[in-house]
């Protein structure tokens, strides 16, 4: 057996099921969990190095021009001032996910409000902060710079679908649905602002910084440095969330590292809370057409989903709005396009589900419209519209549970599948009511490496630098490793997010699970086949369980003293291109409505979700119920208002820009629909980071008309936009 | 800032640092190297700061560290270790009350002083009085943890950890 697998063709051996050990799959809590919980688990700045100085960014006050001057001298006899960095090398912004090169430079060419231009540098974090208010910088500002996406024109972009008739259908159509929603920008908001301790040791670099993707960013940081990969160590152990905000190196990673390899000593660097808001990605404000087109029966007929989104000039990312829409729902006339408006607001990029966070919640408040056109159940128009096979490419389904996740979500909520007509019950000053939406989350693998080690004491030691962004890499690591190799899960040590260690595929996109549990289960069956010869056994004979051959050996008797290594290797081959992968699931929520004041308060939720194997049933949990807190947040609060003058981001920071708080957030059930799909990965196992927040604000804003009557075309769907459309 | 002047933490003794701009949340981070309370916002905004001063929660992002002469402050780590968790450690492990771990020390600290509150019956927006005795009702854990944001979103668990702690609500 070798531990390199392209995959060509799916898996449906499902060789995990038949292991012994029986720790997949379960509640195991999570292996790092006392560290976290007692503050000892260091994050990015937490390192503590001899002589370390701090560093302040500087940020742009004008939104498009350059930098003519920067009077280091302004600030340099300031108390504790060590230096001013203005090096061409600093970034202008982050990286995008996967880009595995510098992102803008030099950052003194400003492309929006806030850019970062500069680092100061002092030996306290006060004095560097009150050096960085003082820094004299003078500005070339450009006229004429567009900042509103409606006021510009826009780029369409590739990928578009246009099959059969739409226009036609529409008009033939008993039932038809023409309508247009807005969702506004969304930041990531992760808790860890975005930071780094950059250390040079004259040959070195070594960074810790605050990263997703360490198998991108090293390259990402060597490229914005002009330093070989080989001189450069990046360390990520623990990351305090991500959301997609630390997929690319950031500006202060590479300011740190600037920094320190010009000062000598070690340098840190942490954003101030309104910088992360500012100079990280915000997901773009997106403008969705849809045009829905049913016969009498509700099977659709017609299929147009068009939308708009912005980003700066030069960047290739566009919100992938129509992602999910390409094969959710069948309808032979398909039209389905995107344009980019050009404009000088921060980055837009990936947060949490780019694409199908605010395309699928629009999308299933368009079905909603048109099942009460149809006079059909809300849940029974989707089943009867669930396509067969890719409804444009015709690729098939690796597996396809959407109708499961219907059916067990709504009678794990209690659906009422009756008639539904609006303010049918009314609570005091509420208005109560239910509404559901589909889910659905395409999934991606990526390449992957992790070297898994039998200690010559029978305890398994796993290395990558893939990191745990709060997802249970960790974790389920240990659980795979251990059902493998048949131990328990306190056996099996992990170690992660050290450049040191093969490279994984990063925490990105949903497919860090899948990815690199493959890899490790790859590696795991290669040591299996060593253990099965000098156990007299077949590989697929060897039972390992609790450190021992069952019946037979011991793993430390096997071992004879020596260790025992295997790198697994796992690369997606033509399985990603053969099939259409995806998640499915369905929300239902109740809410109830104040009649007087417009404010909505989400009651309950369920979610029931279909994404392969679980891995750990306590994590992944862990994973929709943060998906669907977020979809509260994108439903009812969750903004970012940018200012029509000067284009800089008006509410930038946690009091101003709403994430859901404790009190906002009531029961929510996870219900789980037992799958395994051997195209998505070798283990079956599909990606629960994003799928949980894929539809979920859709739910809400249904149910928000179920109560009170408002159907409300923006998101999100604040008390003065229910007020107005509410009816008399 | 003479010498003579500190602070407890965690029962030990430390001289206020000499300048008067540094936060206690700074000093615990950056000059003691207790980096178990975490910065969030540093503007009050978020929670992730919460340490108990003389058994009070309170976000130590807004205090300057000159302001506790003679104060007595409990951070995480003054609650437990990995050896020895606190009853609300060990459960936020259990039920998995937390997923990056970053806002999690708060809101542990933000726990251990609310049970407090509500034993010592001062009332919440929850409350269906302003006195009397309060219970540890979901919905009062609830407004009372609200100070402290997840952004991963670990709420239900959370409110599940506390109550574990807290016991049933009568
Ligand atoms: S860091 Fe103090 S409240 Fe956010
Ligand atoms: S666990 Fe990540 S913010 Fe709460």
């Amino acid at each position: 057996m070798s531990a390199y697998l392209k995959q060509d063709e799916p898996d449906n051996v499902n060789r995990l099921d038949h292991m012994r050990q029986g720790v997949l799959g379960t509640d195991a809590s999570r292996i790092e969990g006392l560290l976290k919980v007692t503050g000892t688990a260091p994050y990015a700045a937490e390192y503590q190095l001899d002589d370390c100085l701090e560093g302040v960014l500087v940020t742009a006050t004008i939104s498009k021009g350059e930098v003519t001057a920067i009077d280091a001298d302004s600030v340099l006899s300031m108390p504790g001032v060590v230096a001013v960095i203005d090096d061409p090398s600093l970034t202008a912004r982050a990286a995008q996910g996967t880009a595995g090169e510098a992102p803008a430079q030099p950052a003194r060419e400003v492309g929006y409000f806030g850019q970062p231009i500069a680092l100061v540098v002092a030996e306290s974090f006060e004095q560097a902060r009150d050096a960085s208010k003082h820094l004299k910088v003078s500005y070339r500002a450009d006229d004429d710079v567009a900042f509103d996406p409606e006021a510009v024109e826009a780029e369409p972009q590739d990928g578009a679908t246009s099959q059969g008739d739409l226009a036609h259908a529409m008009k033939e159509a008993p039932f038809s649905v023409d309508v247009t929603y807005t969702t506004e920008g969304h930041s990531s908001a992760a808790m860890e602002p975005h930071a780094a301790i950059a250390q040079w040791d004259g040959d070195t670099l070594t960074v810790y910084a605050s990263l997703q993707m360490l198998n991108y960013n090293i390259s990402e940081l060597a490229d914005s440095l002009g330093l070989d990969e080989d001189k450069l160590r990046l360390v990520s152990r623990y990351v305090g969330g991500g959301f997609g905000s630390k997929l690319g190196v950031s500006e202060e990673t590479v300011a740190a590292s600037v920094a320190a390899m010009e000062l000598g000593r070690p340098v840190r660097v942490a954003m101030l809370r309104q910088q992360v808001l500012q100079c990280i990605m915000r997901r773009s404000e997106t403008r969705q057409r849809f045009r829905l087109a049913a016969g009498e029966d509700g099977k659709l007929t017609g299929f147009g989903h068009e939308a708009r989104v912005s980003n700066l000039p030069g960047e290739s990312f566009a919100e992938p709005v129509l992602q999910s829409s390409h094969f959710l729902y069948a309808g032979e006339n398909r039209e389905l396009s995107m344009e980019v408006a050009r404009i000088h607001r921060m980055t837009a990029g990936s947060v949490r589900a780019p694409g199908e966070a605010v395309g699928m919640p629009a999308l299933e408040c368009a079905m909603d419209v048109l099942a009460e056109k149809c006079g059909l159940d809300p849940v029974e128009l989707r089943l009867r519209n669930i396509p067969d096979r890719h409804p444009a490419n015709g690729t098939p389904f690796s597996s396809h549970k959407l109708a499961e996740c219907l059916k067990q979500g709504a009678e794990a909520f209690g659906w009422d599948s009756g008639p539904r007509s609006p303010r049918h019950t009314r609570e005091g000053e509420w208005w109560v009511g239910t509404g559901m939406a589909s889910a659905a989350r395409v999934h991606n693998v990526g390449e992957a490496k992790a070297r898994v080690t039998l200690k010559a004491d029978g305890t398994a030691l796993v290395e990558t630098d893939m990191t745990d962004i709060g997802t249970g890499t960790y974790t389920i690591l240990a659980q795979t490793v251990g059902e493998m190799l048949g131990l328990p899960v306190a056996k099996v040590l992990v170690e992660l997010g050290d450049t040191h260690h093969p490279r994984g595929p990063g925490s990105g996109g949903s497919w860090g699970a899948a990815s690199i549990c493959s890899a490790a289960y790859l590696a795991c069956l290669a040591l299996r086949e060593t253990l099965a010869k000098r156990a007299d056994v077949a590989e697929e004979k060897l039972e390992l369980k609790d450190g021992a051959v069952v019946g037979g050996a011991s793993l430390i008797d096997l071992l004879d003293g020596r260790d025992l290594a295997e790198e697994g290797h796992y690369e997606p081959g033509d399985i990603a291109d053969d099939f259409t992968a995806s998640g499915f699931g369905a929300f239902f929520a109740r809410v109830r409505v104040n009649r007087f004041t417009g404010e909505t308060r989400v009651e309950h939720m369920t979610g029931a979700f279909g994404f392969g194997r679980v891995l750990n049933t306590k994590t992944a949990r862990s994973q929709c119920l943060g998906g669907m807190t977020w979809s509260i947040g994108a439903a009812l609060t969750e903004a970012m208002l940018f200012d029509p003058v000067d284009g800089h981001l008006a509410n930038c920071d946690l009091a101003e820009y709403h994430v859901p708080v404790n009190r906002d957030v009531p029961d929510l059930d996870v219900v789980f629909v037992e799958e395994r799909d051997g195209a998505a990965s070798p283990i079956q196992a599909k990606g629960i980071g994003e799928l949980g927040m894929c539809g979920g604000a859709g739910a809400i804003a249904n149910a928000i008309y179920n109560a009170c009557g408002a159907r409300v075309f923006e998101f999100p769907m604040t008390p003065d936009k229910v007020l107005a459309a509410m009816p008399d | 800032m003479s010498s003579e002047n500190t602070v407890s933490i965690n029962g030990q003794p430390h001289a206020l640092p000499d300048d008067p701009r540094v936060s206690l949340l700074d000093m615990l981070r950056h000059h003691l190297g207790l980096t178990g309370t975490k910065k969030g916002c540093d503007h009050g905004q978020c929670g992730a700061c919460t340490v108990l001063v003389n058994g009070v929660r309170i976000n130590s992002c807004l205090t300057l560290a000159v302001m506790h002469d003679g104060d007595e402050v409990t951070t995480i780590e003054g609650l437990g270790t990995a050896e020895n968790p606190s009853a609300l450690q060990r459960a936020f492990v259990e039920r998995d009350a937390y997923q990056c771990g970053y806002c999690t020390p708060g809101q542990i600290c933000s726990a251990t002083a609310m049970l407090d509150e509500i034993a010592a019956g001062w009332p919440s927006d929850a409350s269906d009085s302003l006195d009397g005795p309060m219970e540890v009702s979901t919905e009062e854990i609830r407004e009372r943890m609200s100070g402290n944001i997840c952004r991963c979103g670990a709420y239900a668990n959370i409110v599940d950890a506390i109550r574990d702690v807290a016991g049933e609500p009568a």
